[in-house]
């Protein structure tokens, strides 16, 4: 079995994300990045199943700027066999991300497709399903639990309600969860030997794919500021304040 | 369990000015040497914190063409302003009234983390192996009790020190030399100094805490290339430091203070003086309306020639501030930094190739620049002693008339952490409250690090006497820990009646004071989980 596994280069998620000034996006200069926390999850998942004899071979991808590249070095260094590198500029959407999957998909031929459930910069939690949609295969979102059977897996999924456990039919999508495992740390020596892994190189266009927005973005504002608390003297006022001034109560 | 060990011919621990011009060196003077450079923080950079007026000498002479490269050298000084404050009043020294080392025209105005990696980059391009996120936790020694070179913390380790699932233990590197770059209070630096007596017949080593945030400022009030220093407001007379104001490019400047740790009131707070000094009219006037966008607080060595130690010994080195290069008065440490970083890869490359002993270092450090400017440099630090009315016309009559070549050198009597007085005798401190505009709390400014360690591990901040704060600390000092920690991350709190000392490490910004200033010398920093620690941008 093969695994395809997407990563992506997010601002770290410990950097306080700060707002351009003239509104028109967010600062990413002298800035932190790192891989998406939960593709970390997804890496992971992929290496235990190699790790447990169920598949022969783990390819890790990522799209965007030269620099992604480290994080398909990282992925690397945790036990990805080899590496992909869709170079893309400025923005790419969803679909555009999926679309440029469905070509390494059907280059690549893998058996399952993992990645992290969402995104923790623009949180579409989209690529995943529309992914799905263009290969027409079967998709399990925010796992928390894989288990890989015969011709198909058993994953538990973290919905709203609890757990959900459903059976896929590989060839399959996953999305994984932050619960699904602990991530393994990178060693020193694997990521020496993780700089000798062969990375691929292309760019979109080489696949045949329009990676231009669908969507205009018109400004990024950062949220309101909460505003400072008061103090209260008893519980008649706190009671008369609930009813009359926030009326809530 | 043995750990599994990888041999290089030279292991740089931290990836700093020092450690980064010395593997650049290295590959430049023999690309057969393999170098490492191991560094603590996640990335390179991510741990720097600097003002950073830089002196490119000692760049010029490792990159001659850097400014025909891409490189983040970009503003120069164009103007400079020194003021003394007096509560509201502040009053301008003409800068030509300066001593020369104080002058910075031909000096250029940096975020020295860009340049660190900026340097990284070069350093790679060379075939130097880099390692972020892998903090040397361990010095080994052969039989013959040289240095062989250190092993990386282990990974995954929870708070009672049992593996966790995720477990990955850490490697042996071994080297012929190992450099200790770790910049001022290196914790490996440390253990050396004390092992083989690096600093004997030296004076104490004195030194500062440095905070510094990075305003975007309105674009009326921003002069890109403007120097300002300040002395005097909100400090006394008796205690050593001054600010910094340096506008750097895309309106952003870089505001900081430094207080010698030698300060005796433990009811003092490095980082709520900072905070009141930008209150000051002068200062205000210039961050109005602006938006603070990082913080960040940082040790660094004041102690100058007297208080340097011997820097080499068997099988190793130890370079820039993890020895103490900064010179105190041209305010600077990054090129002397580099500097010894240089000479110890021309000592290196000699050791390998004609045999010399390590012991060639000093020869090479004492002929150079580094020295004459420390040399001169000696008896501005240690005359503040007198207080700051009494340094400064000191310092004037040294640096102005004889360029310091009086012919005797001042002496550090004390360490620092032997300089507080008891709480009852200083007096009390009345700090105003922060208005979140101008001035701000420690646990809002320490979000702005992106300051992350991984939860369940063991705290690195190890007490020798875990008794000590509350039973001694809390009646003669009032614990000062509370106060020149800039990160907030030691408290004293009241359970059940009960005073309880907490040691909320996770807030840990990597400064290294509480190494320094804890008056018992009872706390011992020892490095994280690798990758811990701020992830500073440009500072």
């Amino acid at each position: 079995m093969k695994i395809l596994v997407a990563v992506k280069r997010v601002i770290d998620y410990n950097v306080q994300i700060r707002v351009k000034e003239d509104n028109s996006g967010i600062v990413t200069d002298n800035v932190k990045m790192s891989t998406n926390p939960p593709d970390d999850n997804a890496i992971e998942e992929a290496v235990r199943i190699k790790e447990s004899g169920k598949a022969k071979e783990i390819v890790a991808i990522t799209i965007g700027e030269d620099k992604a590249q480290e994080t398909v070095r990282k992925a690397l260094a945790v036990g990805a066999d080899r590496g992909i590198h869709v170079k893309t500029e400025g923005i790419v959407e969803p679909l555009a991300v999926s679309k440029i999957l469905k070509a390494i998909v059907e280059k690549e031929k893998p058996d399952l497709v993992f990645m992290g459930k969402q995104a923790i910069d623009d949180d579409c939690n989209q690529t995943g399903q529309m992914l799905a949609a263009l290969l027409n295969w079967p998709q399990a979102t925010f796992a928390s639990k894989i288990e890989v059977k015969d011709k198909s897996l058993e994953v538990t999924r973290e919905v709203d309600e609890g757990l959900e456990t459903i059976e896929v039919k590989i060839p399959a999508i996953v999305t994984c969860d932050l619960r699904l495992n602990e991530p393994r740390y990178a060693s020193l020596p694997n990521i020496m030997k993780a700089k000798k892994k062969p990375l691929d190189q292309m760019s979109a266009t080489d696949l045949g794919v329009d990676t231009k927005p669908r969507i205009e973005q018109i400004k990024v504002e950062e949220p309101p500021k909460r505003k400072a608390g008061i103090k209260v003297a008893n519980v008649a006022e706190l009671v008369n304040k609930l009813k009359n001034e926030a009326k809530v109560i | 369990m043995t750990k599994e060990v990888m041999e290089y011919d030279v292991v740089i621990v931290g990836g700093g000015p020092s450690g980064l011009s010395s593997a650049i060196k290295l590959k430049q003077l023999n690309p057969e040497i393999n170098v490492c450079v191991l560094e603590k923080a996640s990335e390179i950079g991510a741990h720097i914190l600097s003002g950073n007026v830089f002196e490119t000498r000692a760049l010029d002479e490792l990159i001659p063409n850097w400014k025909e490269l891409e490189n983040p050298i970009k503003t120069k000084v164009t103007k400079e302003k020194f003021l003394f404050l007096g509560k509201n009043k502040s009053i301008s020294w003409p800068t030509w009234l300066l001593p020369k080392v104080q002058q910075n025209h031909n000096n250029y105005i940096i975020s020295l983390a860009n340049l660190c990696r900026w340097l990284a980059e070069q350093a790679e391009k060379l075939g130097v192996e880099i390692f972020p996120g892998f903090p040397a936790s361990e010095i080994l020694y052969d039989n013959d009790g040289s240095v062989k070179g250190v092993a990386t913390q282990d990974m995954g380790i929870d708070k009672d020190g049992n593996k966790k699932d995720s477990f990955e233990s850490g490697i042996e590197l071994h080297a012929k030399v190992t450099i200790f770059a770790e910049g001022c209070r290196g914790h490996l630096g440390k253990q050396l100094i004390n092992k083989f007596e690096l600093d004997k017949g030296k004076n104490p080593q004195q030194y500062g805490i440095g905070l510094k945030e990075i305003w975007e400022i309105d674009e009326k009030h921003h002069e890109e290339g403007l120097v300002m220093h300040t002395a005097g407001w909100p400090l006394d007379n008796n205690t050593y430091g001054g600010s910094f104001m340096y506008h750097a490019e895309n309106k952003q400047i870089f505001l900081g203070y430094v207080i010698g740790l030698d300060y005796k009131n433990p009811h003092l707070s490095p980082f709520d003086e900072f905070q009141r000094f930008k209150t000051h009219p002068s200062i205000k006037k210039y961050i109005k309306g602006g938006k603070r966008i990082s913080y960040g607080a940082r040790a660094l060595i004041e102690g100058g020639i007297q208080s340097l130690p011997k820097m080499y010994m068997p099988g190793a080195l130890l370079i820039g501030c993890d020895a103490g290069t900064l010179n105190m008065p041209k305010i600077k440490g990054s090129h002397t930094a580099m500097k010894s970083g240089m000479i110890a890869a021309e000592t290196i490359v000699e050791h390998f190739r004609d045999n010399k002993s390590l012991s060639i270092y000093e020869e090479k450090f004492n002929k150079s620049w580094v020295h004459k400017e420390l040399h001169q440099a000696r008896n501005v630090k240690p005359s503040f002693n007198w207080g700051l009315i009494l340094g400064i016309i000191f310092t004037g009559i040294d640096q102005i008339l004889f360029r310091g070549k009086l012919p005797f050198t001042l002496k550090h009597k004390h360490a620092d952490h032997e300089a507080l007085m008891p709480a009852e005798k200083m007096p009390k401190i009345d700090y105003p409250k922060p208005d979140n505009i101008i001035t701000f709390d420690k646990t809002s400014s320490v979000y702005l690090t992106g300051t992350n360690h991984t939860d369940n591990q063991p705290v690195h901040l190890h007490l020798k006497d875990p008794e000590l704060p509350i039973k001694y600390n809390l009646e003669k000092y009032d614990e000062a820990a509370q106060r020149y920690c800039p990160a907030g991350v030691y408290e004293v709190q009241m359970e059940n009646n009960i005073n309880k000392f907490v040691i909320n490490s996770q807030n840990c910004i990597h400064c290294k004071t509480c190494d320094i200033k804890e008056p018992s010398q009872n706390i011992n920093w020892v490095t994280p989980e690798g990758g811990g620690g701020p992830k500073y941008g440009n500072m």
